[in-house]
Protein backbone atom coordinates (compact mmCIF):
# COMPACT_ATOMS: atom_id res chain seq x y z
CA UNK A 1 0.00 0.00 0.00
CA UNK A 2 2.57 2.09 1.04
CA UNK A 3 3.56 3.08 -2.77
CA UNK A 4 -0.17 4.20 -2.99
CA UNK A 5 0.00 6.73 0.11
CA UNK A 6 -0.96 9.99 -1.49
CA UNK A 7 1.39 13.33 -0.20
CA UNK A 8 0.67 14.66 2.86
CA UNK A 9 -0.26 18.22 0.44
CA UNK A 10 -2.47 16.27 -1.88
CA UNK A 11 -4.74 15.38 1.42
CA UNK A 12 -8.49 16.48 0.80
CA UNK A 13 -10.27 16.67 3.70
CA UNK A 14 -13.51 15.64 4.55
CA UNK A 15 -15.74 17.72 6.65
CA UNK A 16 -19.23 17.31 7.88
CA UNK A 17 -21.38 20.84 8.27
CA UNK A 18 -24.46 20.64 10.72
CA UNK A 19 -26.58 24.11 9.44
CA UNK A 20 -29.69 24.70 10.57
CA UNK A 21 -31.97 25.30 7.59
CA UNK A 22 -33.46 28.84 7.92
CA UNK A 23 -30.11 30.82 8.15
CA UNK A 24 -26.69 28.77 7.78
CA UNK A 25 -28.12 26.38 4.79
CA UNK A 26 -29.78 29.86 2.89
CA UNK A 27 -26.56 31.69 3.54
CA UNK A 28 -24.45 28.45 2.21
CA UNK A 29 -27.45 28.68 -1.27
CA UNK A 30 -26.49 32.05 -1.41
CA UNK A 31 -22.75 31.60 -1.39
CA UNK A 32 -23.68 28.87 -4.43
CA UNK A 33 -26.09 31.12 -6.50
CA UNK A 34 -23.69 33.61 -6.38
CA UNK A 35 -21.07 31.59 -8.13
CA UNK A 36 -18.24 32.31 -4.95
CA UNK A 37 -15.57 30.05 -5.36
CA UNK A 38 -14.89 27.81 -2.00
CA UNK A 39 -13.46 24.23 -1.24
CA UNK A 40 -15.60 21.75 -2.41
CA UNK A 41 -14.82 19.34 0.24
CA UNK A 42 -17.40 20.00 2.97
CA UNK A 43 -20.55 17.95 2.77
CA UNK A 44 -23.66 19.76 4.25
CA UNK A 45 -26.69 18.54 6.64
CA UNK A 46 -29.37 20.73 7.09
CA UNK A 47 -31.48 20.74 10.23
CA UNK A 48 -34.62 22.82 11.56
CA UNK A 49 -32.40 24.34 13.82
CA UNK A 50 -28.89 24.22 15.75
CA UNK A 51 -31.04 23.25 18.82
CA UNK A 52 -31.63 20.12 17.05
CA UNK A 53 -27.54 19.35 16.87
CA UNK A 54 -27.36 16.39 19.38
CA UNK A 55 -23.08 15.99 20.57
CA UNK A 56 -24.08 12.63 19.16
CA UNK A 57 -23.82 13.90 15.54
CA UNK A 58 -20.68 15.14 16.00
CA UNK A 59 -19.20 12.33 17.20
CA UNK A 60 -21.16 10.55 14.94
CA UNK A 61 -19.56 12.43 11.85
CA UNK A 62 -15.58 11.61 13.33
CA UNK A 63 -16.61 8.01 13.72
CA UNK A 64 -17.43 7.70 10.15
CA UNK A 65 -14.49 9.30 8.91
CA UNK A 66 -14.92 13.21 8.95
CA UNK A 67 -11.41 14.85 9.37
CA UNK A 68 -13.21 18.12 10.75
CA UNK A 69 -16.81 19.26 11.87
CA UNK A 70 -18.97 22.57 11.02
CA UNK A 71 -21.47 23.64 13.05
CA UNK A 72 -23.44 26.77 12.23
CA UNK A 73 -26.92 28.20 12.88
CA UNK A 74 -28.60 31.61 12.69
CA UNK A 75 -27.13 34.88 15.26
CA UNK A 76 -28.19 35.68 18.43
CA UNK A 77 -31.28 36.93 18.42
CA UNK A 78 -32.22 35.37 14.64
CA UNK A 79 -33.38 31.75 16.11
CA UNK A 80 -36.86 30.72 13.87
CA UNK A 81 -37.48 29.19 16.92
CA UNK A 82 -36.98 31.95 19.22
CA UNK A 83 -34.36 30.54 21.44
CA UNK A 84 -33.36 26.95 20.16
CA UNK A 85 -29.59 28.04 19.21
CA UNK A 86 -29.12 30.38 22.27
CA UNK A 87 -29.72 26.21 23.65
CA UNK A 88 -27.41 25.28 21.16
CA UNK A 89 -24.33 28.07 21.86
CA UNK A 90 -24.87 26.37 25.93
CA UNK A 91 -24.58 22.69 24.95
CA UNK A 92 -21.67 23.85 22.83
CA UNK A 93 -19.73 25.13 25.33
CA UNK A 94 -19.88 22.56 27.09
CA UNK A 95 -19.43 19.48 24.50
CA UNK A 96 -16.54 21.81 22.38
CA UNK A 97 -14.37 22.01 26.16
CA UNK A 98 -15.09 18.40 26.60
CA UNK A 99 -13.75 17.20 23.51
CA UNK A 100 -10.60 19.11 24.19
CA UNK A 101 -10.20 17.66 27.42
CA UNK A 102 -10.54 14.36 25.57
CA UNK A 103 -7.39 15.31 23.48
CA UNK A 104 -9.44 16.29 20.00
CA UNK A 105 -7.47 19.54 18.48
CA UNK A 106 -10.42 21.99 18.53
CA UNK A 107 -9.01 23.18 15.33
CA UNK A 108 -11.14 20.48 13.98
CA UNK A 109 -14.98 21.85 15.23
CA UNK A 110 -15.86 25.19 13.93
CA UNK A 111 -18.86 26.84 15.12
CA UNK A 112 -19.98 29.97 13.28
CA UNK A 113 -23.35 31.86 12.82
CA UNK A 114 -24.18 32.86 9.54
CA UNK A 115 -27.33 34.48 8.24
CA UNK A 116 -29.20 34.07 5.11
CA UNK A 117 -27.77 36.95 3.76
CA UNK A 118 -23.87 36.09 5.00
CA UNK A 119 -23.27 34.08 1.82
CA UNK A 120 -19.45 35.73 1.71
CA UNK A 121 -19.10 34.65 5.68
CA UNK A 122 -20.05 31.30 4.54
CA UNK A 123 -17.65 31.34 1.80
CA UNK A 124 -14.51 32.30 4.55
CA UNK A 125 -15.68 30.09 7.22
CA UNK A 126 -15.60 27.22 4.86
CA UNK A 127 -12.37 27.55 3.30
CA UNK A 128 -10.85 28.87 6.65
CA UNK A 129 -11.51 25.13 8.05
CA UNK A 130 -10.60 23.39 5.13
CA UNK A 131 -7.08 24.70 5.41
CA UNK A 132 -7.15 24.78 9.09
CA UNK A 133 -7.82 21.20 8.61
CA UNK A 134 -5.52 20.54 5.79
CA UNK A 135 -2.22 21.41 8.01
CA UNK A 136 -4.15 19.13 10.86
CA UNK A 137 -3.67 16.07 8.59
CA UNK A 138 -6.61 13.08 8.58
CA UNK A 139 -7.77 12.63 11.70
CA UNK A 140 -6.78 8.61 11.18
CA UNK A 141 -6.60 8.56 15.25
CA UNK A 142 -10.14 8.94 15.91
CA UNK A 143 -11.11 6.59 12.85
CA UNK A 144 -8.52 4.07 14.10
CA UNK A 145 -9.94 3.99 17.52
CA UNK A 146 -12.07 0.82 16.69
CA UNK A 147 -9.05 -1.07 15.86
CA UNK A 148 -8.26 -0.84 19.49
CA UNK A 149 -9.45 -2.83 21.92
CA UNK A 150 -8.17 -4.43 25.37
CA UNK A 151 -6.81 -7.86 24.75
CA UNK A 152 -9.44 -9.19 27.65
CA UNK A 153 -12.31 -7.56 26.38
CA UNK A 154 -11.59 -9.81 23.62
CA UNK A 155 -11.22 -13.27 25.46
CA UNK A 156 -12.38 -12.43 28.71
CA UNK A 157 -9.51 -13.43 30.80
CA UNK A 158 -6.82 -10.45 31.07
CA UNK A 159 -9.16 -8.45 33.06
CA UNK A 160 -7.80 -6.74 36.40
CA UNK A 161 -10.47 -8.30 38.38
CA UNK A 162 -9.71 -9.01 42.11
CA UNK A 163 -10.40 -13.28 42.71
CA UNK A 164 -12.59 -13.14 45.67
CA UNK A 165 -15.75 -13.69 45.01
CA UNK A 166 -16.68 -17.00 45.07
CA UNK A 167 -19.53 -17.80 42.11
CA UNK A 168 -22.71 -18.42 43.70
CA UNK A 169 -23.53 -21.97 42.54
CA UNK A 170 -27.53 -23.19 42.09
CA UNK A 171 -28.37 -25.80 44.19
CA UNK A 172 -30.28 -28.52 42.76
CA UNK A 173 -33.89 -28.28 42.78
CA UNK A 174 -33.74 -24.43 42.92
CA UNK A 175 -36.61 -23.67 40.66
CA UNK A 176 -34.68 -20.36 39.81
CA UNK B 1 -23.90 2.98 66.00
CA UNK B 2 -27.09 2.67 68.43
CA UNK B 3 -28.65 6.03 68.12
CA UNK B 4 -29.01 5.15 63.68
CA UNK B 5 -30.60 1.47 64.53
CA UNK B 6 -33.19 3.13 67.60
CA UNK B 7 -34.23 5.16 64.84
CA UNK B 8 -34.51 3.08 62.04
CA UNK B 9 -36.53 0.72 64.62
CA UNK B 10 -38.91 3.82 65.30
CA UNK B 11 -39.61 5.02 61.69
CA UNK B 12 -40.63 1.08 60.98
CA UNK B 13 -42.40 0.49 64.03
CA UNK B 14 -44.56 3.54 63.85
CA UNK B 15 -45.26 2.86 60.03
CA UNK B 16 -43.81 6.20 58.89
CA UNK B 17 -41.49 3.90 56.62
CA UNK B 18 -41.77 0.66 54.96
CA UNK B 19 -38.23 0.73 54.66
CA UNK B 20 -34.82 1.26 55.46
CA UNK B 21 -32.00 1.61 53.42
CA UNK B 22 -28.53 1.71 54.82
CA UNK B 23 -25.50 -0.41 55.54
CA UNK B 24 -24.72 -4.02 56.43
CA UNK B 25 -21.52 -5.70 57.12
CA UNK B 26 -21.17 -7.97 54.44
CA UNK B 27 -18.44 -10.68 53.75
CA UNK B 28 -16.24 -8.27 51.61
CA UNK B 29 -17.05 -4.82 54.12
CA UNK B 30 -19.99 -3.10 54.47
CA UNK B 31 -22.64 -3.11 51.43
CA UNK B 32 -26.15 -1.43 50.84
CA UNK B 33 -29.13 -3.22 52.80
CA UNK B 34 -33.21 -2.72 53.15
CA UNK B 35 -34.66 -3.11 56.10
CA UNK B 36 -38.04 -4.14 55.91
CA UNK B 37 -38.36 -5.73 59.63
CA UNK B 38 -37.64 -3.47 63.04
CA UNK B 39 -36.19 -6.59 64.22
CA UNK B 40 -33.78 -6.58 61.47
CA UNK B 41 -32.03 -2.87 62.38
CA UNK B 42 -29.15 -4.69 64.36
CA UNK B 43 -27.66 -4.76 61.19
CA UNK B 44 -27.71 -1.42 60.45
CA UNK B 45 -23.82 0.20 60.86
CA UNK B 46 -22.23 3.13 59.36
CA UNK B 47 -18.69 4.03 59.99
CA UNK B 48 -16.08 5.19 57.23
CA UNK B 49 -16.63 2.36 55.09
CA UNK B 50 -20.33 3.38 54.02
CA UNK B 51 -19.09 4.11 50.77
CA UNK B 52 -21.67 3.46 48.78
CA UNK B 53 -24.30 6.62 47.57
CA UNK B 54 -27.39 5.08 48.14
CA UNK B 55 -29.26 7.90 46.72
CA UNK B 56 -29.00 5.86 43.68
CA UNK B 57 -31.59 3.65 45.34
CA UNK B 58 -34.50 6.66 45.05
CA UNK B 59 -34.22 6.36 41.23
CA UNK B 60 -38.21 5.75 40.98
CA UNK B 61 -37.55 3.16 37.60
CA UNK B 62 -35.92 0.86 40.53
CA UNK B 63 -39.17 -0.90 41.21
CA UNK B 64 -37.20 -3.71 43.28
CA UNK B 65 -36.73 -1.03 45.71
CA UNK B 66 -39.95 1.39 45.07
CA UNK B 67 -42.40 -1.98 45.52
CA UNK B 68 -40.69 -2.20 49.32
CA UNK B 69 -43.27 0.83 50.16
CA UNK B 70 -42.05 4.37 51.50
CA UNK B 71 -38.30 4.05 51.81
CA UNK B 72 -35.86 6.27 54.74
CA UNK B 73 -32.42 6.70 53.10
CA UNK B 74 -29.40 6.83 55.15
CA UNK B 75 -27.31 9.79 53.56
CA UNK B 76 -23.88 11.55 54.28
CA UNK B 77 -23.61 15.04 53.22
CA UNK B 78 -22.38 14.33 49.66
CA UNK B 79 -25.21 11.96 49.00
CA UNK B 80 -27.85 15.11 49.76
CA UNK B 81 -26.44 16.75 46.77
CA UNK B 82 -27.78 13.63 44.81
CA UNK B 83 -31.22 13.59 46.56
CA UNK B 84 -31.18 17.70 45.90
CA UNK B 85 -30.73 16.68 42.21
CA UNK B 86 -33.08 14.17 42.03
CA UNK B 87 -35.45 16.93 43.56
CA UNK B 88 -34.69 20.24 41.46
CA UNK B 89 -35.43 17.39 38.42
CA UNK B 90 -38.59 16.14 39.80
CA UNK B 91 -37.54 12.58 39.73
CA UNK B 92 -39.17 12.22 43.23
CA UNK B 93 -40.91 14.31 45.71
CA UNK B 94 -39.56 15.30 48.66
CA UNK B 95 -42.57 14.02 51.01
CA UNK B 96 -42.10 10.19 49.68
CA UNK B 97 -38.90 9.54 51.46
CA UNK B 98 -37.59 10.04 55.17
CA UNK B 99 -33.58 11.27 54.71
CA UNK B 100 -31.80 9.94 57.90
CA UNK B 101 -28.62 12.40 57.56
CA UNK B 102 -25.28 11.13 59.20
CA UNK B 103 -22.68 13.31 59.87
CA UNK B 104 -19.62 12.21 58.18
CA UNK B 105 -16.03 12.43 58.79
CA UNK B 106 -14.74 10.97 55.37
CA UNK B 107 -15.22 7.73 54.31
CA UNK B 108 -12.51 5.24 52.47
CA UNK B 109 -12.15 4.31 48.97
CA UNK B 110 -13.08 0.51 49.19
CA UNK B 111 -15.54 -0.39 50.96
CA UNK B 112 -14.20 -3.87 52.09
CA UNK B 113 -10.91 -2.89 52.79
CA UNK B 114 -9.25 -0.84 55.62
CA UNK B 115 -11.80 1.42 57.07
CA UNK B 116 -8.79 3.59 59.52
CA UNK B 117 -9.05 6.83 57.62
CA UNK B 118 -5.70 7.84 56.07
CA UNK B 119 -4.04 10.05 53.20
CA UNK B 120 -3.99 6.70 50.92
CA UNK B 121 -7.05 5.26 51.96
CA UNK B 122 -9.82 8.25 52.29
CA UNK B 123 -11.85 8.55 49.51
CA UNK B 124 -10.93 11.55 46.72
CA UNK B 125 -14.60 12.72 46.85
CA UNK B 126 -13.97 13.66 50.24
CA UNK B 127 -11.03 16.28 49.46
CA UNK B 128 -12.74 19.63 49.96
CA UNK B 129 -16.08 18.45 51.72
CA UNK B 130 -18.28 21.22 52.58
CA UNK B 131 -21.08 19.37 53.80
CA UNK B 132 -19.98 16.84 57.12
CA UNK B 133 -23.20 17.78 58.88
CA UNK B 134 -26.18 17.14 56.31
CA UNK B 135 -28.59 20.45 55.81
CA UNK B 136 -30.96 18.59 53.81
CA UNK B 137 -32.34 15.88 55.90
CA UNK B 138 -35.20 15.04 58.58
CA UNK B 139 -33.35 13.72 61.35
CA UNK B 140 -29.44 14.23 61.85
CA UNK B 141 -27.34 11.96 64.06
CA UNK B 142 -24.13 11.05 65.08
CA UNK B 143 -21.09 12.74 66.45
CA UNK B 144 -20.07 16.05 65.33
CA UNK B 145 -16.42 14.53 62.88
CA UNK B 146 -13.83 16.07 62.04
CA UNK B 147 -12.30 17.23 58.66
CA UNK B 148 -11.19 14.26 56.70
CA UNK B 149 -7.63 13.61 55.44
CA UNK B 150 -7.16 15.90 52.84
CA UNK B 151 -5.88 14.04 49.49
CA UNK B 152 -4.20 15.79 46.91
CA UNK B 153 -7.42 17.38 44.74
CA UNK B 154 -8.82 15.82 41.81
CA UNK B 155 -8.35 19.44 40.53
CA UNK B 156 -4.34 18.73 40.20
CA UNK B 157 -5.21 15.53 38.48
CA UNK B 158 -6.98 17.25 35.79
CA UNK B 159 -4.71 20.57 35.25
CA UNK B 160 -1.95 17.85 34.87
CA UNK B 161 -4.14 16.48 31.95
CA UNK B 162 -4.99 20.40 30.61
CA UNK B 163 -0.92 20.58 30.86
CA UNK B 164 -0.64 18.17 27.88
CA UNK B 165 -0.79 18.38 24.44
CA UNK B 166 -4.12 17.15 22.23
CA UNK B 167 -2.26 13.97 21.09
CA UNK B 168 -0.96 13.14 24.35
CA UNK B 169 -4.70 14.01 26.05
CA UNK B 170 -5.77 11.89 23.15
CA UNK B 171 -3.44 8.62 23.71
CA UNK B 172 -4.06 8.75 27.15
CA UNK B 173 -7.99 8.47 26.85
CA UNK B 174 -7.63 6.01 24.05
CA UNK B 175 -5.59 3.88 26.04
CA UNK B 176 -8.33 4.23 29.12
CA UNK B 177 -11.07 3.53 26.32
CA UNK B 178 -9.20 0.20 24.93
CA UNK B 179 -10.16 -1.09 28.43
CA UNK B 180 -13.67 -0.33 28.72
CA UNK B 181 -16.06 -3.74 28.28
CA UNK B 182 -19.12 -1.60 28.22
CA UNK B 183 -20.34 -3.33 31.65
CA UNK B 184 -22.12 -0.34 32.15
CA UNK B 185 -21.62 -0.45 35.83
CA UNK B 186 -21.06 3.59 35.57
CA UNK B 187 -24.21 4.10 34.77
CA UNK B 188 -25.73 1.89 36.91
CA UNK B 189 -24.02 3.09 40.19
CA UNK B 190 -24.61 6.84 39.23
CA UNK B 191 -27.68 8.08 41.26
CA UNK B 192 -28.27 10.40 38.58
CA UNK B 193 -28.39 8.25 35.49
CA UNK B 194 -32.40 8.00 35.47
CA UNK B 195 -33.50 7.57 31.92
CA UNK B 196 -36.23 5.05 30.95
CA UNK B 197 -33.93 4.10 27.77
CA UNK B 198 -30.41 4.81 27.79
CA UNK B 199 -29.54 5.98 24.40
CA UNK B 200 -26.69 2.96 24.35
CA UNK B 201 -29.40 0.34 24.66
CA UNK B 202 -30.91 1.57 21.45
CA UNK B 203 -29.98 -0.46 18.14
CA UNK B 204 -32.60 1.55 15.51
CA UNK B 205 -30.85 3.87 15.34
CA UNK B 206 -27.55 2.92 17.04
CA UNK B 207 -26.14 6.39 17.77
CA UNK B 208 -23.55 4.50 20.02
CA UNK B 209 -21.53 2.07 19.31
CA UNK B 210 -22.28 -1.13 21.22
CA UNK B 211 -18.56 -3.03 20.25
CA UNK B 212 -16.33 -2.56 22.98
CA UNK B 213 -13.58 -1.02 20.45
CA UNK B 214 -12.19 2.57 21.78
CA UNK B 215 -14.20 4.06 19.38
CA UNK B 216 -17.50 2.91 20.71
CA UNK B 217 -16.17 3.58 24.42
CA UNK B 218 -14.97 6.75 24.04
CA UNK B 219 -18.58 7.92 22.24
CA UNK B 220 -20.34 6.08 25.16
CA UNK B 221 -18.29 7.71 28.02
CA UNK B 222 -18.47 10.80 26.17
CA UNK B 223 -22.20 10.78 25.88
CA UNK B 224 -22.34 9.72 29.49
CA UNK B 225 -20.17 12.54 30.87
CA UNK B 226 -22.59 15.12 28.71
CA UNK B 227 -25.38 13.63 30.06
CA UNK B 228 -24.96 14.31 33.59
CA UNK B 229 -22.89 18.12 32.74
CA UNK B 230 -24.48 20.41 35.45
CA UNK B 231 -26.14 17.33 36.97
CA UNK B 232 -23.06 15.24 38.15
CA UNK B 233 -22.67 15.23 42.45
CA UNK B 234 -19.00 14.00 42.32
CA UNK B 235 -20.09 11.14 44.08
CA UNK B 236 -17.53 9.17 42.01
CA UNK B 237 -19.61 5.98 42.27
CA UNK B 238 -18.86 5.37 38.16
CA UNK B 239 -15.16 5.26 38.89
CA UNK B 240 -15.81 3.10 41.76
CA UNK B 241 -17.97 0.18 39.80
CA UNK B 242 -15.72 0.18 37.09
CA UNK B 243 -14.59 -3.25 36.86
CA UNK B 244 -10.80 -2.33 34.66
CA UNK B 245 -10.81 1.16 36.42
CA UNK B 246 -11.10 3.96 33.97
CA UNK B 247 -10.51 7.18 35.45
CA UNK B 248 -14.28 8.75 35.04
CA UNK B 249 -14.19 10.93 37.74
CA UNK B 250 -11.89 13.07 35.81
CA UNK B 251 -14.36 14.07 33.01
CA UNK B 252 -16.92 14.32 35.39
CA UNK B 253 -15.11 17.46 37.44
CA UNK B 254 -13.64 18.68 33.88
CA UNK B 255 -17.14 18.84 33.41
CA UNK B 256 -17.99 20.71 36.72
CA UNK B 257 -15.18 22.89 36.30
CA UNK B 258 -16.30 23.94 32.43
CA UNK B 259 -20.22 24.35 33.94
CA UNK B 260 -18.73 26.39 37.01
CA UNK B 261 -17.04 28.67 35.31
CA UNK B 262 -19.04 29.53 31.99
CA UNK B 263 -22.47 29.41 33.73
CA UNK B 264 -21.65 30.47 37.31
CA UNK B 265 -23.06 27.01 38.77
CA UNK B 266 -21.80 24.71 41.59
CA UNK B 267 -23.27 21.42 42.74
CA UNK B 268 -25.47 22.17 45.74
CA UNK B 269 -27.41 20.18 48.24
CA UNK B 270 -29.65 22.94 47.55
CA UNK B 271 -32.70 21.27 46.17
CA UNK B 272 -34.23 25.06 44.73
CA UNK B 273 -30.96 26.16 42.31
CA UNK B 274 -31.93 25.69 38.75
CA UNK B 275 -30.03 23.39 36.69
CA UNK B 276 -27.81 25.02 34.06
CA UNK B 277 -28.32 23.00 31.05
CA UNK B 278 -32.04 23.27 29.66
CA UNK B 279 -31.74 27.34 30.17
CA UNK B 280 -29.72 30.03 28.97
CA UNK B 281 -28.58 33.27 29.29
CA UNK B 282 -28.45 35.93 26.74
CA UNK B 283 -24.94 36.91 27.54
CA UNK B 284 -23.72 33.58 27.31
CA UNK B 285 -20.11 33.74 26.08
CA UNK B 286 -19.30 32.93 22.31
CA UNK B 287 -15.80 33.66 22.08
CA UNK B 288 -15.43 30.34 19.92
CA UNK B 289 -17.88 30.99 17.49
CA UNK B 290 -16.76 32.67 14.48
Amino acid sequence: MSEMTEPINDFEPRITAFVCNWCTYTGADMAGTSRMHMASNVRIIRLPCTGRIDALFIIKAFERGADGVIVSGCHPADCHYTAGNYHARRRFIVFRELLGFMGVDLGRVTFSWVSAGEGAKWRDVVNETVERIRELGPFDAYHDLALRQAAGAASGTSLDVPDVVAPVVAEAGDAS
Amino acid sequence: MSELQDLARKLLEEGTVQVVIGWEAGRRGLRPVTITDPSDVEKLVFDTRSVHNLATYLDPRRTQVRKLGKPAIVVKGCDTKAVAALLREAQIERDEVVLIGVRCGGVVKDPAGDATLTLETVAPRCAGCDVREPHLADFIIGEEQPEPPQVTSIDERVAELDAMTPDERFEFWASQMEKCVRCYACRQACPLCVCDQCVADKTVPQWIERSPHARGNLSWHMTRALHLAGRCVGCGECERACPVGIPITLINRKLQQIVAESFDFEVSDDPATASPIGTFRDDDREDFIL
